[in-house]
């Protein structure tokens, strides 16, 4: 019975968590208890036998999903104190429909027959001596084949999706420029200059564009470029 | 009921149980924390671990893999979602300077 214990356990810890998911007053907690939750979660499914779902969840789930939550909660500069105002007055309405969404799914449990037959009726019957991950995978790669493939392209949209939502585009940044790049000749930058001994720089007129002293005009050593500074203007594109 | 037992002493109607407690304190959640997206969309989470509970739990009592076929694609699901939503938090938390959800009634920027 120590396994119907254990059952137990990660129920209460699951459902406890929840609570405090919902109700906790700093996110940061409420997300902490989020991944608390999916650990147990996790627990319950390895109690059914669903080894590979128990262990995916906790990589998608606590790896990225409520990361991915701790990262906008403690990146967005958002008064979370002021955003609980209402909850006093959301409360009741809140509790009444939970009350109420409880009872009717307690009379549908209590009023639920199963049909006999359902017990025979298989859609893809885990056969014995297999794993669970090659079971899932015997079936996932054939019968669900499109299915598997749509949820790869559900995962592309949103990557790009948010990609592109988030991605601010700052005009100041520098960017690679391969036109500029290939069309560079040795003309447009080096520039052969005969310095006698005990030049100085300023007698040569030899000064970086953003530099150069009103008195001596400064050479092009870009050629017609856009008035950057001279960084920019060697087209590395370094990372702004 | 019938359907077979996931563990001795424990029952599909165990798991549903747990499901069922879990959609409701999502649903509780989304009434209570009405003002903060972050928070509901956490909500949303408990929701869909809880279908998931659900659906293992049958995929355990019946001897039947699908339910974890579909319950991978719900996971696969709820991870774009989150991903999106986020996403949309973030740029309208840059644009406005809050998250208050009675604020998003405009589609416009």
């Amino acid at each position: 019975m120590l396994i119907t214990a254990v059952f137990w356990i990660f129920a209460t810890i699951l459902v406890v968590s929840a609570a405090l998911v919902v109700s906790a007053r700093n996110p940061v907690h409420s997300v902490l208890f989020l991944i608390l939750c999916f650990f147990n979660a996790a627990g319950l499914f390895l109690l059914a036998g669903a080894e590979f779902l128990a262990l995916i969840l906790v990589v998608v789930y606590v790896g990225a999903v409520a990361v991915l939550f701790l990262f906008v909660v403690m990146m967005l500069d958002v008064n979370f104190t002021q955003l609980r105002e209402g909850v006093q007055r959301y409360a009741p309405v809140g509790a009444t429909i939970g009350v109420v969404l409880l009872a009717e799914l307690l009379m549908t449990f209590g009023g639920v027959r199963v049909a006999p037959s359902l017990a025979t009726l298989h859609v893809a019957p885990i056969a014995a001596q297999t794993s669970n991950t090659e079971a899932l995978g015997l079936v996932l790669y054939t019968h669900y084949v499109l299915a598997f493939q749509l949820s790869g392209l559900v995962l592309l949209v949103a990557m790009i999706g948010a990609i592109v939502l988030t991605l601010r585009d700052k005009p100041r940044a520098r960017r690679q420029s391969i036109a500029r790049q290939t069309t560079r000749e040795v003309g447009d930058t080096l520039l052969m200059v005969d310095v006698r001994p005990g030049q100085t720089m300023a007698e040569l007129g030899i000064f970086r564009p953003l530099t150069t002293l009103p008195q001596a005009p400064a050479l092009d050593l870009i050629g017609p470029t856009p008035p950057v500074s001279a960084d920019d203007a060697t087209g590395r594109g370094d990372a702004a | 009921m019938s359907g077979g037992q996931i563990l001795p002493g424990i029952g599909l109607m165990h798991y549903l149980s747990v499901g069922a407690l879990l959609l409701v304190l999502g649903m509780f959640g989304i009434f209570l924390n009405r003002k903060n997206v972050i928070t509901i969309m956490m909500s949303i989470e408990l929701i869909l671990v809880g279908v998931n509970i659900n659906l293992v739990g049958f995929s355990a009592a019946l001897h039947d893999i699908t339910g974890q076929v579909l319950a991978l694609f719900v996971l696969t699901v709820a991870a774009a979602e989150a991903a999106i939503g986020l996403a949309i938090v973030v740029i309208y938390f840059r644009n406005r300077g809050s998250i208050e959800v009675e604020d998003v009634t405009l589609m416009r920027g």
